[in-house]
């Protein structure tokens, strides 16, 4: 960032906190950029001319005497066609190598769009996993969180999400990423030859966490930009947003904000809230659908972060780790869509919500045989059988490996159903088992 | 006018140094460049004001000048409200033309273009108060009564008065003379200022009229009262939204407002493409003709949440000072006490608790206080039935929001995470929930005349069977299916039955997501007799099997039209059934 001649540069510092400094200035609008010592700094909060500014790579080493120079406007990202393939960093700066990007200057943190302009979600979104294809169905202009502990592939997970989703533009948001995982993102995208479509914003754990509260901002104007004026079907990634949420507390307890529940600040509804609703239906058939991860403390999900979270987005996705097959899957009881209705059977095969539920509910009801294993009650043939299936379920349609379209999903689920039970125990229309039940050669009956 | 300048800046929060009289909660306008956002003062503080922007505050300077308008927030009412989808300051969402919501765009609530055909109700030298019905126009296939300005002091002469005829809402249709004789010209639209209580009747009687919603669990089990309150808390995922959505699509009122407050904007737009669609059962004309949107969603500026629930809670009393059956619907409160809880925290107040505001509760207390069945000066009533989500953090009741407003709802519909997991839905927890109305002597009284003899007494009957039932089912988990007595099993099948075929109910299927009293009365009977009866079987796998055919055939009567073809031949498969298992010797 450039100062430009014949900007007043004020050099007198009167507080300096953590994550913040204030001076006295004069003609400085809210949340109007600055540059303190060259280092980005954003107004937040004006009390007369006693302006204090939060900077975002910290405050070390700043001293009193310090160059300040305001900037004239609030946060912008340059958005073009050029921001394809490239990775930059939470202020919209190449850190590829590459050159600056050219485009519009747009300022970030936008409003947001008038209800009655949006569209009913109704498009699917595949995604070949039937993990979430076939249970918890993604729909375009959909937001939705992986809830997964620190130990789960959760990026993994979410970077093969992204690239065999189809959409036209991927926008990856990295908050406190560790370099690792930046570099994995970065070698799996080029691996794919996906990288004209994918644009990412990174913030790893090397970078001062308050910048990252940048991130979404930046992450959401860009896809504004493809999803709005040029009509494309865009792909959000958020990693994690638990890490974002952090950063907003550290900022408002240097602020001297009274915490509300596990220290968070009290507007994290309405933060968290913000960026989520970015995902949008446009009538015009662009679409912006965002996929997040919320790390979880050993499972929690009544802590702030995930609970707010829960309220704001459609649905959530856990990722559970199958010690009987040794994969991790997506856990078919405590994952849901809220927007799955809006497609299935619509949209996909009509006997798709039927052998959904039927697959879940076969599923549970090993649980329970499972259970009534473990506490030696004697198992009846049934339960027998649904052990065994439950097996081939989490091998054949609940692992994350899994990469096939809903029909073979579909199939596949008959398959097993006409495998280890009758046709009456599995609930299913009569119209729909007359129709798809596999006879013992695994042909369809005439 | 008073003007000022802004002197600080946080968040949405500025102080303003005035340059003369400010009011609590007076509305002004800032200057930010070229747009003027309004701002609600909250505190004052010798020349001082502290107000809260409904808008972006970003670019505010210092020395930016403020206008004050001299009256606090205030709506438009008048014909046009309904059909209308609004922001929760009340701009028409469809009349702003940008894709993204600019700050500083306001629009008229009302349309001022369109003529509706008005009926004289009152004659001339007719002597009126506030809230007094001139005349009448058609507002969709209502009678909108036009109305004595609610703030009209003392008696008035109406010195004139319109012919019947084709008028706008600007137009005048009567000249009132007060006492003074000073004169004062009236058209259709009135202002309020939204968080004072209209209060032009005559008294507020206990509400005592049942209230139909359509769904069982809360008509038969727990009744919400006509100009009642009640509300739903719920975790996440519970279908709190889903309930509140069935609701507004069946519950048997004239008018519908939904307030959604600081929820999903998808919710919204559910809403938004589904009521113009559908029917309305009672009326047949669509269901967005009775209904009226104020939408402030999650991203949308944090201090108009607040000001969402007054709006629906004004437009509300304004349609009941007219007569009709109103039910208000807020999704969620907890989200506006979260928007109160910032803006207490930016005043740097001393915390309550979760660091909500210390008066919360009277907060609350005061809004739901507003909801009522009410005499009109005419001798006609009119009601506000307010139903509020709760979004209890984690899940957890105990909590500010959670605790401040059972202590003021007179219905509590608790949903559970349990029955949602299991996808027993509505997911309202039958015992734990209850309504206060089922322990009022009038209702009792209404019900005992207008439903059946001894209602009350076969609702507190039924829902002992859903207790023994749990009380089975937790002994047999525990004992073992061989452990306990045969009776157990009995009872808890029984209570299985109750479950599905009275609590659980259809919201996706035509026929079943919306039930009747009266048919709602005819399965609770057929229930009550089957759990009345004494049954013997051979062994505990048998009552299961007889039980599940029970239940089978039941599901059959619920899902098929009442009393038609299909219904009774379900039914007399069941009394079959039952009879069969009656000759059976013990």
């Amino acid at each position: 960032m450039i100062t430009k001649a014949f900007q007043t540069v004020y050099t007198k510092i009167t507080e300096i906190t953590k994550a913040t400094c204030s001076l006295y200035a004069e003609g400085v609008g809210y949340e109007e950029l600055a540059l303190v010592d060259g280092r980005p700094a954003q107004v937040v909060k004006m009390n007369g001319n006693k302006i204090t500014l939060q900077v975002f790579p910290g405050t070390e080493g700043i001293a009193t005497n310090a160059k300040v120079v305001f900037l004239g406007k609030s946060p912008t990202l340059k958005v073009s066609n050029l921001l394809s393939g490239r990775f930059l960093n939470a202020y919209g700066e190449p850190i590829d190598g590459g050159p600056a990007i050219e485009g519009e200057s747009r300022e970030i943190g936008g409003p947001s769009v008038n209800p009655v302009r949006r569209q009913k979600p109704s498009h699917f979104l595949g995604t070949g996993i039937a993990g979430i294809d076939l249970n918890n169905t993604l729909v375009t202009g959909q937001k939705i969180p992986f809830f997964a502990d620190p130990d789960q592939p959760y990026n993994n997970v979410l970077a093969e999400v992204a690239l065999r989703a189809e959409a036209d533009k991927i926008i990856l948001g990295g908050m406190g990423l560790s370099n690792d995982d930046y570099l994995f993102f970065k070698k799996r995208f080029t691996d794919a030859g996906a990288l004209d479509k994918i644009i990412s914003f990174v913030n790893t754990t090397e970078d001062p966490p308050v910048e990252r509260l940048l991130i979404p901002d930046m992450v959401c104007t860009a896809a504004e930009f493809f999803a709005d004026n040029q009509q494309q079907k865009v792909l959000v990634l958020l990693t994690d947003m638990t890490l974002y949420a952090d950063a907003l507390a550290i900022v408002s307890n240097k602020m001297d904000q009274i915490p509300s529940k596990d220290s968070m600040p009290g507007s994290l509804y309405s933060d968290l809230a913000r960026i989520y609703e970015k995902a949008v239906q446009f009538q015009h058939g662009g679409s912006i659908t965002i996929i997040g991860v919320t790390t979880l403390n050993e499972g929690d999900i009544t802590h702030a972060i995930p609970d707010n979270t829960g309220y704001i987005t459609e649905g959530q996705l856990f990722l559970r780790r199958d010690p009987e097959i040794g994969k991790t899957i997506i856990d078919p009881f405590r994952s849901l869509s809220r927007l799955k209705q809006n497609v299935i059977g619509k949209q996909t095969r009509e006997d798709h919500p039927q052998v959904m539920n039927a697959l879940i509910r076969l599923n549970a009801d090993a649980v329970e045989a499972r259970t009534k294993k473990e506490n030696g009650f004697d198992l009846s043939d049934y339960d027998q059988r649904c052990l065994k299936f439950a097996i081939d379920y989490a091998e054949k349609l609940l692992a994350i490996d899994i990469n096939i379209k809903v029909d073979e999903m579909l199939e596949t689920g008959w398959e097993l159903m006409s495998k280890y039970f009758e046709k009456h125990e599995v609930g299913i229309k009569q119209v729909f088992v007359d129709k798809y039940w596999k006879n013992e050669e695994g042909n369809e009956e005439e | 006018m008073t003007k000022g300048k802004v002197k600080s800046i946080i968040a949405n929060l500025l102080t303003i140094e005035v340059d003369g009289p400010v009011g609590q909660n007076e509305i002004c306008f800032v200057s930010v460049k070229d747009v003027k956002l309004r701002a609600e003062v909250i505190r004052i503080t010798g020349n001082i004001a502290s107000a809260q922007v409904f808008e972006s505050t970003r670019g505010i300077k210092i020395g930016d000048p403020v206008e004050f308008t001299g009256h606090m927030l205030q709506i438009e009412l008048g014909p046009g409200l309904l059909s209308r989808n609004y922001d929760g300051l009340q701009s028409d969402l469809d009349d702003l033309e940008s894709t993204y919501l600019e700050r500083g765009v306001y629009t008229n609530a009302l349309n001022r273009k369109v003529e509706y055909d008005f009926e004289p109700l009152a004659h001339r030298s007719q002597k009126v108060k506030a809230g007094d019905w001139l005349g009448s126009v058609k507002e969709n296939w209502i009678d909108h009564k036009i109305m004595v300005p609610f703030d009209f002091e003392g008696e008035a002469e109406v010195v004139w008065l319109a012919d019947a005829g084709q008028y706008t809402v600007s137009d005048e249709i009567a000249t009132l003379q007060n006492e003074k004789g000073e004169k004062f010209p009236v058209n259709m639209i009135q202002r309020w200022p939204v968080k004072k209580a209209v209060k032009t009747y005559v008294d507020k009687p206990r509400p005592y009229k049942l209230l139909q919603t359509g769904m069982r669990l809360i008509d038969t089990f727990n009744p919400m009262a006509e100009g009642g309150t009640g509300f739903i808390p719920g975790p996440f995922g519970t279908g709190k939204t889903v309930l509140q959505h069935a609701i507004a699509k069946n519950g048997e009122a004239d008018i519908i407002i939904v307030t959604a407050c600081g929820e999903r904007a998808n919710e919204v737009v559910e809403i938004f493409t589904e009521f113009p669609e559908l029917t309305d059962p009672r009326t047949g004309r669509k269901l967005s003709e009775r209904t009226s949107i104020i939408c402030n969603t999650s991203n949308m500026p944090v201090a108009a949440r607040e000001a969402s629930v007054y709006v629906g809670m004004t437009i509300a009393e304004y349609y009941r000072a007219m007569g009709l059956k109103v039910l208000l619907l807020a999704d969620s409160t907890s989200r506006w006490a979260q928007a109160l809880r910032e803006m207490s925290n930016r005043l740097e107040e001393l915390p309550g608790p979760d660091a909500f505001p210390m008066d919360l509760s009277a907060i609350i207390a005061n809004f739901y206080s507003r909801a009522g069945m009410v005499n009109l000066n005419n001798g006609k009533t009119g009601s506000v039935t307010f139903i509020g989500t709760v979004s209890p953090a984690g899940g957890n009741f105990k909590e500010p929001v959670t605790e401040s407003t059972a202590k003021v709802a007179r219905c509590f519909y608790a949903l559970s995470q349990k029955r949602a997991d299991s996808k027993r839905y509505p997911a309202i927890e039958a015992t734990d929930s209850y309504s206060k109305y089922l322990e009022y002597d009038e209702f009792r009284e209404y019900s005992e005349e207008n439903i059946q003899k001894g209602w009350v007494d076969l609702i507190h009957e039924i829902k002992d069977v859903i207790l023994r039932g749990q009380e089975c089912r937790d002994q047999i988990n525990i004992l073992g299916n061989d452990a306990v007595p045969l009776s157990y099993h009995i009872d808890f099948w029984k209570s299985e039955v109750v479950d599905f075929i009275l609590l659980q109910q259809d919201s996706f299927d035509e026929v079943d997501m919306n039930c009747p009293m009266e048919r709602q009365k005819y399965m609770i009977n057929k229930v009550i007799d089957i759990c009345r009866q004494p049954f013997d079987f051979e062994d505990f796998e048998k009552v299961a099997s007889y039980f599940k055919q029970v239940i089978n055939l039941m599901k059959q009567m619920n899902y098929t039209p009442f009393q038609e073809e299909d219904f009774n031949k379900y039914e007399k498969e069941l009394e079959e059934l039952i009879s069969k298992r009656e000759t059976v010797p013990a």
